[in-house]
């Protein structure tokens, strides 16, 4: 990665000084002690599967629909999700997962000699990815941590990963791990710390996902669907 | 767009707002709507040590603002983006400009970002030669509307109601509808898409910058910031200098009190955290990204008595919990920034001569300082301003010398605290219709005088009357 630029800090940062009546620090801060951490208390005993419970109730309120499955059944489910959403077109990341998870069949056979095209992310292709991701009906990606006490999803970008498929199709289906639950926003950015700590680059795009778009600006009355997707499913799948 | 709204005088605005009755029931309902889903939503934890936490973070890092705008620039930096200092709008303005012309960019998409607001970035593209698209759903409808100015800090186009956006739609848009929001905003989304697509930059805010990463995250419900930051080629986010935490720790913190304050949602659709520009192999976002960090007379603001504003994280729990907000709406602030976190900040940025009579747009109830997650003592800020107007002026603007002894100046005024007793027996929610009072002493004169004015949340307003008496501070 090519180093970027940086104008005119100096006296910025000067002047910042002087305001709060001191030198520039420059002397590396560390790091404060915070009187207050209430974000510990939130669902600090649940279990997995309360914190599943929470997920799923949740989940009412976002207008995302919910099933539970597990590995072995999870084609059968991804089928009829795929189904209650259309039968159209389908675009995936490229995720080793879907294979490991038994998904080819579905994905590479079943589904394309029905007619639907299912299209995978693929970077050699460049700008077509995102031809594809906005003629698609439908985007699936993989939840990488899961937040049960608001129904959020992270999802994590990269090469095979495009950002735009979680935002251009008009549904949006997510896998989410069992194993990815926790109990709120605090562990998630505890982990992406970590990660950064232990000297791992952050995706340049790291999506928080609660739900499909909506907005309130016209009278405060709730539409669904505005520019990302319309529809939301999630479907959790019992790794444990 | 500029930081300013409209051309009357304050008075005739705020009589034009009282007198726009969609507006009124507008804003009454939304106030209604939104504290009642704040309040849900706050009432599962426990909200006070949330606040004092989301307070400390702020306060932390405003006291070290510098250093921790030199680690931001510099893992900024290493991940690729270009980081520009401006310490006025126009030099944000030039800066940015520069990159429109180096791009030969055509068309510029943006997700909402008050701060560009606040600096007529609008403008300076236009006359750059670009056309400008705001993809917020609400400053859409406003931008369609011949750029009719925003009434809400979070939903900006409150004001309009959904015949008249039909209205516009039809005459600009072409629109054959009906007035059904999920048609109108169905409309809105196809043509916008046709933008995202074609658009050269895309133009953000930040509601928080991540020191340590060089990271920025954008919160919203609509997508609309997503598909800004990853369709076009070229990325320029536009921070106001205070909008940063340490980590993704406080990061998360603040997001958390942000959408629970602003929209009463544990989180909002889509909270997005962005670092540098794509990397190598990805197929989209931006290939290059520019983060320009604007001052624009905030560094004024450190350092002295009001320092805690610049805590705050643009949420609106204070204007959505403000019964003069409620009686005469957000164009009478004459400011993008309205309500009561708007009668403290637009004297700080636009100055006195522009914005006199804003700190006694306040009956001081405090209903603000309570509402606000980072503990701004918002009340007590306005009556700051009405002292230093008062010392600067010789008198106050809108109501008379008497005014100011009883609000700020310590002295005990038998009428102020006959309206906070008499008031308190009589209704549970100050909000409700049956709750006015059609004669205020002092700076409620001015605005009493053209219609009854919704009484103060009279327990608040009590204690805190009492412990003035008492000397106490607050
Ligand atoms: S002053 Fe406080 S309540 Fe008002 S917008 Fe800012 S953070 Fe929110």
């Amino acid at each position: 990665m090519m180093q970027g630029t940086i104008q005119n800090r100096d006296a910025f940062l000067n002047q910042i000084a002087s305001r709060l009546g001191r030198e520039r620090l420059s002397a590396p801060l560390p790091r404060p002690a915070w009187q207050y951490q209430p974000q510990d208390e939130v669902l600090k005993d649940a279990t997995v599967n309360e914190l599943v419970e929470v997920l799923k109730t949740h989940c009412l309120k976002i207008h995302t629909s919910f099933v539970m499955t597990d590995l072995q059944n999870l084609p059968e489910t991804l089928e009829k999700t795929i189904a209650d959403y259309g039968n159209e077109s389908i675009v995936t990341w490229k995720d080793q997962r879907f294979s490991d998870w038994g998904l080819d069949p579905l994905l590479k056979d079943t589904l394309p000699r029905q007619n639907i095209d299912v299209y995978e992310w693929d970077y050699t292709r460049g700008a077509e990815n995102i031809r594809q991701a906005e003629k698609a009906n439908i985007g699936i990606t993989i939840s990488e941590i899961t937040l049960a006490e608001s129904g959020t999803v992270v999802l994590f970008s990269d090469k095979d990963r495009g950002r735009t498929v979680s935002f251009l199709p008009k549904t949006f289906i997510c896998l989410i791990p069992k194993s990815t639950i926790v109990p709120r926003m605090t562990q998630a950015a505890r982990i992406m710390r970590e990660k950064h700590l232990q000297g791992n680059n952050i995706s340049s795009c790291v999506n928080f996902i609660t739900g499909p778009s909506n907005s309130a600006d016209i009278e405060l009355e709730l539409v669904v669907g505005v520019h990302g997707p319309v529809k939301a499913a999630y479907i959790l799948i019992d790794d444990l | 767009m500029t930081m300013k709204i409209g051309t009357g005088q304050f008075k005739e605005r705020v009589d034009q707002g009282i007198n726009d009755s969609f507006m009124r029931g507008a804003v009454a309902g939304a106030q209604e709507r939104i504290g009642t889903r704040r309040n849900d939503v706050i009432s599962e934890l426990n909200w006070e040590e949330w606040r004092s936490h989301g307070e400390e973070i702020r306060q932390h890092v405003l006291e070290h603002l510098d250093y921790y705008l030199e680690q931001l620039s510099e893992n900024v930096a290493k991940r690729g983006g270009h980081v520009f200092f401006a310490q006025t709008g126009e030099e944000a303005n030039e800066y940015i400009q520069q990159v429109v012309a180096k791009k030969d960019a055509k068309k510029v998409v943006k997700s909402k970002s008050m701060v560009t607001e606040e600096i007529s970035l609008n403008t300076a593209l236009e006359q750059a030669g670009c056309e400008v698209i705001e993809t917020d759903l609400g400053e859409y409808i406003l931008q369609v509307d011949d750029h009719d100015p925003p009434s809400h800090i979070v939903v900006p186009a409150l004001h309009k109601n959904k015949e008249k956006i039909r209205d516009v739609f039809s005459e600009k848009l072409g629109y054959q509808l009906t007035s059904k929001p999920e048609e109108l905003a169905g409309h809105a989304r196809k043509k916008l898409r046709e933008e995202f697509m074609a658009a050269d930059i895309g133009i953000t805010g930040c509601n928080f910058a991540v020191a340590e990463t060089g990271s920025f995250s954008l919160v919203t419900n609509e997508g609309n910031a997503d598909l800004v930051t990853s369709l076009p080629k070229t990325q320029i986010t536009v921070m106001g200098m205070e909008r940063l935490v340490p980590t993704f720790e406080e990061m998360e913190v603040l997001v958390s009190l942000l959408t629970r304050s602003a929209v009463g949602q544990k989180l909002t659709s889509y909270i997005t955290v962005l670092t540098g520009p794509r990397e190598e192999l990805d197929v989209d976002g931006p290939e290059e990204f520019h983060l320009v960090i604007v001052d624009n007379g905030r560094s004024n603001i450190l350092g002295g008595d009001f320092q805690s504003v610049l805590q705050c994280i643009r949420c609106a729990a204070c204007v959505n919990a403000c019964p003069v907000y409620r009686h005469v709406g957000g164009h009478s602030y004459g400011s993008i920034y309205s309500g009561p976190i708007g009668a403290v900040l637009s004297p700080l940025l636009g100055g006195y001569d522009e914005y006199k009579e804003l700190p006694y747009a306040s009956s001081l109830c405090a209903a603000c300082t309570d509402a606000c997650p980072v503990k701004i003592p918002l009340h007590e800020l306005l009556l700051k301003h009405r002292q230093i107007i008062v010392e600067k002026e010789g008198k106050a603007p809108i109501s008379e010398k008497l005014a100011m002894k009883a609000f700020g100046l310590g002295a005990a005024s038998p009428l102020l605290y006959k309206m906070g007793s008499k008031i308190a027996p009589m209704a549970m929610n100050p909000f409700t219709d049956g709750d006015k009072i059609s004669k205020g002493p002092g700076p409620l004169k001015a605005w009493t005088e053209i219609r009854e004015f919704p009484a103060p949340n009279k327990e608040r307003f009590r204690d805190w009357f009492k412990n003035r008496e008492k000397g106490g501070k607050q």
